[in-house]
């Protein structure tokens, strides 16, 4: 259990590090947000509201910058991300919970589904080794070399157009509004079917590989031929002795992959038009949207955190020789 | 004549198929009777883990079985060939009429399970009982092997190596098994805690009353704790005797090399001289006798001719023209 607080006491130190960094990079990149705000009014603004936009966006040039950062951290634990100016004058704390929901539905729901998925089939074929499940390694380790987002376009190329079931964009029917009918939720999964299949073919190759490499490694371990040696059924063996300790690298695996659900499928969000997180980091990166960017950012890095204390919990009830006694 | 309860007939095990194979267990036959102690020496390499695992059916890929028979005589008097039997019956009979102690105490035991899972398992997978008599079962296995009840909530890494042993023992015991193969239940440890557990397994020998075949590199353990000898060389069975025959007087040249291989416990001091070389390459083996380029007493015949295994005088074999089998 005193494992599990320092754990805790670390990740709550990278947190504040995390925060502290990503307040001071927008700080030192040239270029300065309001600037660009009034080019994008094209000069149109009275100088009332120029220094108003500086308050707004904590770049008071009359405050210290340890007055800036400590207000920055009070907003932060308030939920205060800032405006974004893409979505002006949407703050970033509602552009962010717009886009979240989409992504974490989409590539959280595919992630998921992939890890169970590839680590079953990578269980089995590694317990079958040397027979025709072998023949599926080369075709595996094709698939899974090959850039989701580029099986996106091929998937768009191919499998949409004028009367195809698969709509080549967006995440509902324009049209629609959001809410919890039976008309937007079938919508809603057949705009994400075709982004979703393509991030699974991706990823779940990937994880067929590591288990079933796995697979192999601890099917050679004396603890194996002991549960065969002891009459176990093959079912007991497979499932309780080989998988259950082939499946611990994947699972550090697995926690990483829940990290990067929020930010690492940018190209799959871009290529399908799908509005979540990785289109508006896209989006506010070419319109120099620093408060959005930061506000991503920040999410991304903690989900990644998050996933990372995940790992460490699910290792814990895991593998008991990571509790330490006492 | 005791009865017999394991016959090893002509057993041939191969690494790898085709030309490229390599045999690493010849032409082995061997008989255990019931309630003995035949123990299986040899240097590291010359079969005698290989001719335990093909014999009962547990060889890694790429071994394979290339022939022969292991027939065991069930209690009610049928026999079975262990090579032949469906996987079924196979399992059924694994643990509970043959158990196996393995070589690797450390490594032997799933890391992620409690003792007392493991121990239950094997009791769930052969026998109808409720849970709580299979717990109390184990703690009982426990207790015979000297370990408190109390650590049947250990996980394996909590446990020193003498403990994981004994758990193995345990194990083995569990189903009450009438034969019992133990290879090399001791080298991992330490010569104190070796004593210790064959100490403990020769007391429940005696109280439970099953065979065992004991593999070793260790002629020394042999001698004290069996009652018959079969020495390996190069994937074939050199000698067999009773152990207090094979001690006194070693026919082969190469028991005699490992009897001189450790000191006496008694009598005067003498020269160690072991064996001079090393074991041959198995997939060139020498022509002849496999052990001729190494022995001291080699004689032209050795290099031309293969000495088969055969009774020189009563009650001992061996393969060695120095030693003719008397026909008949």
């Amino acid at each position: 259990m005193s494992y599990l607080l320092k754990r805790l006491g670390f990740y709550l130190l990278t947190v504040w590090a995390a925060v502290t960094i990503n307040f001071f990079v927008p700080r030192m990149i040239p270029g300065d947000p309001v600037q660009a705000l009034i080019t994008k009014q094209r000069g149109q603004m009275t100088s009332e509201a120029v220094r108003s936009l500086y308050v707004l966006f904590g770049l008071d040039k009359d405050e210290s910058l340890a007055s800036q950062y400590f207000s920055y951290l009070g907003q932060l634990l308030r939920g205060d991300l800032g405006m974004s100016f893409t979505f002006f004058p949407s703050p970033v704390a509602d552009v962010i919970g717009d886009g979240l929901p989409w992504t974490v539905g989409l590539v959280g729901i595919t992630t998921v589904i992939g890890f169970f998925l590839g680590t079953a089939a990578g269980a089995l074929v590694g317990w079958r080794r040397g027979t025709w499940a072998d023949s599926l390694i080369p075709v595996t380790t094709f698939v899974s070399s090959i850039p989701y987002f580029w099986l996106g376009l091929v998937a768009i190329a191919l499998l949409t157009g004028p009367g195809s079931f698969f709509p080549a964009s967006g995440a509902y029917e324009i049209g629609l509004v959001p809410n919890w009918d039976w008309q937007f939720i079938g919508s809603t999964v057949q705009h994400g079917l075709l982004p979703g299949l393509t991030i699974l073919v991706s990823s779940v190759s990937g994880w067929i590989l590591s288990m079933r490499n796995m697979m192999v490694t601890v099917s050679s371990d004396d603890y194996v031929t002991v549960a065969h040696a002891k009459g176990l059924p093959e079912r007991r063996v497979m499932l309780a002795y080989a998988a259950r300790n082939a499946l611990l690298p994947n699972v550090s695996g697995f926690a990483l992959a829940l990290g990067f659900i929020v930010g690492g499928t940018l190209l799959v969000e871009i290529v399908f038009s799908y509005p979540g997180l990785g289109l508006q980091l896209f989006q506010a990166v070419g319109a120099k949207d620093y408060p959005l960017l930061q506000g991503i950012f920040l999410i991304i890095t903690l989900s990644v955190l998050l996933a990372n204390l995940l790992a460490d919990v699910a290792y814990l009830a895991l593998d008991p020789r990571t509790r330490r006694e006492g | 004549m005791k009865e017999r309860i394991l016959e090893v007939r002509g057993l041939n095990v191969d690494y790898g198929m085709g030309p490229e194979s390599v045999r690493a267990v010849r032409d082995v036959d061997l008989t255990l009777h019931r309630g003995e102690v035949l123990g299986l020496a040899g240097e590291s390499g010359s079969g005698k883990s290989t001719l335990a695992y093909g014999m009962t059916r547990l060889l890694p890929p790429p071994g394979i079985v290339a022939g022969g028979e292991v027939i065991y005589h069930l209690d009610d008097g049928t026999t079975v060939d262990l090579l032949r039997i469906r996987d079924a019956d196979l399992r059924r009979l694994r643990w509970s009429e043959i158990a196996i102690v393995f070589q690797g105490a450390i490594n032997s035991l799933n890391p992620v399970q409690r003792i007392s899972t493991q121990l239950v398992d094997v009791l769930k997978a052969h026998s109808a009982s409720t849970p709580r008599a299979r717990l109390d079962r184990a703690r009982e296995l426990l207790t015979l092997v000297g370990i408190a009840s109390d650590r049947l909530n250990s996980y394996p890494h909590q446990l020193s190596g003498g403990m994981r042993q004994r758990v193995m023992i345990a194990m083995a015991l569990a189903l009450e098994p009438r034969v019992v193969i133990m290879d090399e239940p001791t080298t991992a440890l330490d010569v104190v805690v070796q004593r210790q557990i064959l100490r403990t397994l020769v007391d429940l020998r005696e109280r439970l009353g099953f065979s065992v075949v004991f593999i070793t590199h260790d002629l020394s353990l042999l001698v004290e704790f069996s009652d018959r000898i079969a020495i390996m060389y190069a994937g074939q069975v050199v000698e067999e005797a009773a152990s207090a025959d094979l001690y006194r007087t070693p026919l082969h040249p190469y028991s005699d090399g490992l009897l001189q291989s450790f000191p006496a416990l008694k009598g005067p001091k003498r020269e160690l001289s072991g064996i001079a070389g090393s074991p041959p390459d198995l997939r060139m083996m020498p022509s002849g006798c496999p052990f001729h380029p190494r022995c001291a007493r080699a004689m032209d015949v050795c290099g031309q001719q293969t000495p088969v295994l055969g009774q020189s005088r009563a009650g001992r074999s061996v393969a060695c023209w120095l030693h003719p089998v008397s026909v008949g």
